[in-house]
């Protein structure tokens, strides 16, 4: 019989005109690897926060009891002492200290205050190698990739004696690999008797690793299932409150002749410029064609879009770019906009958005002389632009009035679409669109996609989900090492395919 | 059943009161700080601060402020900051000098060059911000520097006086009354029947038309933005507000107009300050060259690769305060009448005190032009009223500081909670 390590009754929190969490009942068994999931906004981040502190005691309702005592956490201080840590989203780590550092910030292995470096990095190194992460404790965080960084969180997680670990949205930016490496880890740990709490919205690495799973929808906690009762169509309909019959809407290509070419195209790293990133690429796209583009974090498919993209990434760019058959300038990114060229970026909070304003400014950036003459914006115009976009790409908020650092992460990347769709280009490079978005605002956004290509434009996907590229894909191109190693139909790809030419391009490039 | 039908429109109606006096709470806040702080000063001065000679002197005391903090508030939201301005018109300032009195120069023709010269030093300053990406911050504390030395270098120790009557005029002078004097109530005679001074009012009748003119165009823009608003089917704030709000922002202008009326009209830097306040809230409000450097002080990645030139539009941010700048020299000089080695001096202080008092964020990406300006009255309010209390100038510095703490402070404390 297992006991009960944490239970939450009857949680409710309220924001000024918002109830994000409403009578929230979550229980957790010690031992267990815990899932928790829901459409983003359903409150799954606000709970956690409640749990951890970071809302404090007496700004909710409702009780939580962890090892059968009342919890009154008045921050992260008090719950970490307990033995609650929480790894958030977006890693925590400052990049100019080192792994060691990192891991015993606010816990220095001290004593009066002087800090006694030999044991930070005895214990550094022992917790280092319980996660698997082979790196001297004295490398800079900036140095290692976001698979490692991930690792130093755990690590950071069991220094300071965890014994209830949440983790929110893990393997977002993680790579299959790494991914997978980091689900084993928690299933080891499971075995040593670490209860873990994950957030997710990946339904296969849920299957694979919880033991229980509780939905919650809309701030209500749903149901939970045990191990045997689930189900992937299962966790879907209970997520959106109705069955997804299809996840990918269907759509009847009606392909055209070449609108985008690009020949030739090579790159050299920024700050190592001896370092070639992309090695003469050549792909194209057809106008009313949804190409893919696939491979695996740090295969150069960012680098290689934003460096078409107005040069903003790398030096020494060298390669030929052709709209609609003629060659065009992007040496600018506004030179590549006025040539017809939009890149959406993978990374909307920190390249994509104005977080501090609100929708209507963000929607029309990109593209003001739409909205104005000879440099004056007429008002009236640009408001009817942004709810004309509002309501097209189905932005869920009060107003476009509504600033856009308080929206869902959907509904941030419906606003740097309609930014793009609004600049209306001829070949749209979508980079990620559909990371950290829930099943729901997923179907909407490949909505977008399809009606954008049945409009004649092309479009060109970078994702890292292969079935979401084989779901929405004309034909994709497979990306290892900065050079193309396959190009597969769409109706003939697979997952096994792609993996195939990707492992085929490593063992060519090590011999 | 009906009951329930009809609650929500009333408390929807009531809802949008909220949220129209919410939206605005902040500009409405500055201006109410700033009428409780001028009731403040008059009930301490027993109504001297409210004199017209008065108010004319604090609006001459901080014209140059104000020139400066328009630019200002362009730099900081484009989240940078300019420490030389203060350097920069001071060294101007010595130039006009030069040229009009040591060279006889034309003052108008002086005056066009010292403000594009202006133009050149902020643009320069700001090619090694925006091209060679060196911090806003060194490259002009470099600045700072640079232009103090050469004041002090092209001034050689002395100070240089007095200008040309008509470049005195920029801040000694008052517009003409082309209408004529209007005589309120007549002077009491002596008794060879000339007339005894302070007594009667006599008003400066132009400056009075052009009081009622501006109102009434305030009124007839914000009427004609409402109707558009409306006709297009969008939320306009509630009718009340909405004339309660423009009643309190006429009754404040036609009073301060009718002040100024009683003594020697409108003074011509006024009328300067004005046209330039009303450019920038132009520029910030309505124009693609202002959104986009809302957009760069919010998230200057996403601002480029949403295809915004940033290095060109920080690189005019910088030529624009340096014109300012320059301006806000000659200003200074024509009101001293004459350069100094120490003209300009700490003046980029208050010039930044006034913005971020006026509430734009040290981050970049937030502030509004009437924030700045009356964040400059708010200060500018202050240094005149303790003045005329006797204060010493020491306790003054440490209000002025506590002042600007506070109001950021407040500022925060206000944005956190909602």
């Amino acid at each position: 019989m297992t006991d009960t390590i944490l239970e939450m009754r009857g949680i409710t929190k309220t924001f000024p005109g918002v109830k994000a969490l409403e009578n929230v009942n979550l229980k957790v068994r010690r031992g267990d690897i815990h899932a928790i999931c829901g459409e983003n906004g359903a409150g799954k981040s606000t709970l956690m926060k409640v749990l951890s502190g970071v809302y404090p005691f007496g700004s909710y309702d409702g009780d939580v009891r962890y090892e059968g005592n009342e919890c009154r956490f008045h921050g992260i201080h008090d719950s970490e002492k307990v033995g609650i840590v929480i790894i958030h989203q977006e890693l925590a780590l400052v990049p100019m200290l080192s792994i060691a550092e990192n891991m015993f910030l606010g816990n220095e292995q001290a004593s009066a205050g002087v800090i006694d470096w030999n044991r930070t990095k005895r214990r550094a190194s022992e917790l280092l190698r319980k996660v698997g992460l082979r790196e001297d404790p004295d490398t800079l965080i900036t140095n290692i990739g976001t698979g490692k960084q991930q690792l130093v969180e755990i690590a950071k997680a069991l220094a300071k004696d965890v014994k209830l670990l949440i983790l929110d949205e893990p393997t977002a930016s993680l790579s299959e690999k790494d991914s997978q490496a980091l689900l084993d880890l928690l299933l080891e740990f499971k075995t040593q008797g670490l209860t873990s709490i994950m957030i997710s919205h990946k339904l296969n690495e849920i299957k694979r690793i919880a033991d229980r799973i509780t939905v919650i929808r809309d701030g209500q906690s749903i149901e939970t299932m045990d191990k045997a009762d689930i189900t992937e169509d299962r966790i879907v309909t209970s997520m959106v409150g109705r069955t997804l019959e299809n996840r990918y809407p269907s759509r009847t290509p009606k392909i055209g002749e070449t609108i985008f070419e690009v020949k030739n195209w090579s790159v050299y790293h920024p700050q190592h410029p001896e370092r070639q990133v992309i090695k003469g690429i050549n792909l194209h796209v057809k106008k009313g064609e949804v190409v893919g583009i696939a491979g695996l974090m740090g295969a150069g498919r960012t680098e290689f879009a934003m460096s078409v993209f107005g040069r903003s990434y790398g030096i020494n760019v060298t390669g030929e770019v052709f709209l609609h058959g003629k060659p065009a300038d992007t040496s600018t990114v506004h030179r590549a906009v006025a040539s017809g060229l939009a890149y959406a970026t993978e990374d909307r909070k920190v390249y994509g958005l104005n977080l501090i304003d609100h929708i209507k400014h963000n929607v029309t950036i990109a593209n003001l002389p739409g909205v104005s003459k000879s440099g004056v914006i007429d008002d009236m115009d640009e408001l009817k632009v942004a709810n004309e976009y509002r309501r097209k790409t189905n932005i869920r908020s009060s107003s476009v009035y509504q600033i856009t650092g308080n929206l869902s992460g959907g509904n941030q990347q419906k606003v740097v679409l309609s930014k793009w769709l609004f600049a209306n280009p001829d070949v749209l490079i979508l980079d990620e669109p559909t990371r950290g978005i829930d099943v729901g605002a997923k179907y909407e956004i490949y909505t977008i996609i399809n009606r954008l290509a049945g409009e004649g434009k092309g479009i060109l996907v970078i994702s890292s989900e292969m079935p979401e590229l084989l779901g929405i894909c004309d034909r994709i191109y497979v990306l290892n090492e900065g050079r193309i190693v396959g190009e597969l139909a769409g109706h003939e790809a697979s997952q096994e395919k792609i993996m195939r030419a990707i492992v085929r391009g490593e063992e060519k490039a090590a011999s | 059943m009906s009951t329930e039908t009809a609650a929500p429109p009333a408390s929807a109606a009531k809802a949008t009161v909220q949220d129209a006096v919410r939206e605005n709470l902040r500009e409405y806040g500055l201006v109410i700080a700033l009428i409780a702080i001028m009731v403040f000063f008059w009930y301490m001065t027993n109504g001297v601060l409210f004199y017209p000679v008065n108010l004319t002197n604090v609006v001459l005391q901080n014209s140059y402020i104000i020139v400066m903090a328009l630019g200002m508030l362009l730099v900081i939201v484009a989240g940078h900051i300019d420490l030389s301005v203060g350097a920069v018109a001071g060294f101007i300032g010595a130039v006009a000098a030069i040229l009009m009195v040591d060279y006889g120069m034309n003052p108008l023709l002086a005056g066009l060059l010292c403000i594009a010269f202006g133009a050149v030093i902020g643009g320069i300053q700001g090619y090694f911000i925006a091209y060679m990406k060196i911090p806003s911050f060194i490259v002009t504390l470099a600045g700072m520097l640079v232009f103090k030395g050469l004041l002090l270098n092209v001034l050689s120790g002395r100070s240089v006086g007095p200008f040309p009557p008509l470049f005195q005029l920029l801040s000694a002078g008052f517009i003409p009354d082309v209408i004529g004097p209007f005589t309120l109530v007549a002077p009491t005679l002596n008794a060879s029947g000339a007339p005894m001074p302070g007594t009667g009012i006599v008003l400066h009748s132009t400056t009075l038309v052009i009081g009622v003119l501006i109102v009434l165009a305030m009124l007839y823009l914000a009427v004609q933005s409402r109707r558009s608003r409306e006709s297009h089917g969008y939320e306009a704030e509630p009718f009340v507000f909405f004339v309660i709000k423009n009643l309190v922002i006429s009754a404040i202008i036609l009073f301060l107009m009718y002040k100024f009326a009683s003594f020697r009209g409108l003074p011509n830097v006024l009328v300067v300050m004005g046209v330039l306040i009303a450019l920038f809230v132009f520029i910030t409000k309505r124009m693609t060259f202002g959104r986009r450097i809302y957009a760069i002080g919010g998230n200057l990645k996403a601002a480029a690769l949403s295809g915004i030139n940033t290095e060109r539009l920080t690189f005019h941010i910088f030529a624009i305060m340096g014109m300012l700048a320059a301006l806000a020299g000659l200003i200074y000089s024509a009101r001293l009448n004459m350069a100094t080695p120490k003209a300009g001096a700490g003046l980029e202080l208050d010039v930044i005190a006034a913005v971020f008092v006026g509430g734009a964020s040290a981050l970049g990406g937030v502030g509004q032009v009437t924030g700045a300006v009356i964040g400059a009255f708010i200060m500018g309010v202050m240094n005149n009223g303790m003045g005329i209390m006797g204060i010493n100038i020491d306790w003054q510095q440490v209000i002025k500081g506590l002042v600007l703490l506070g109001a950021v402070a407040f500022d925060l404390y206000n944005k956190k909670k909602g």
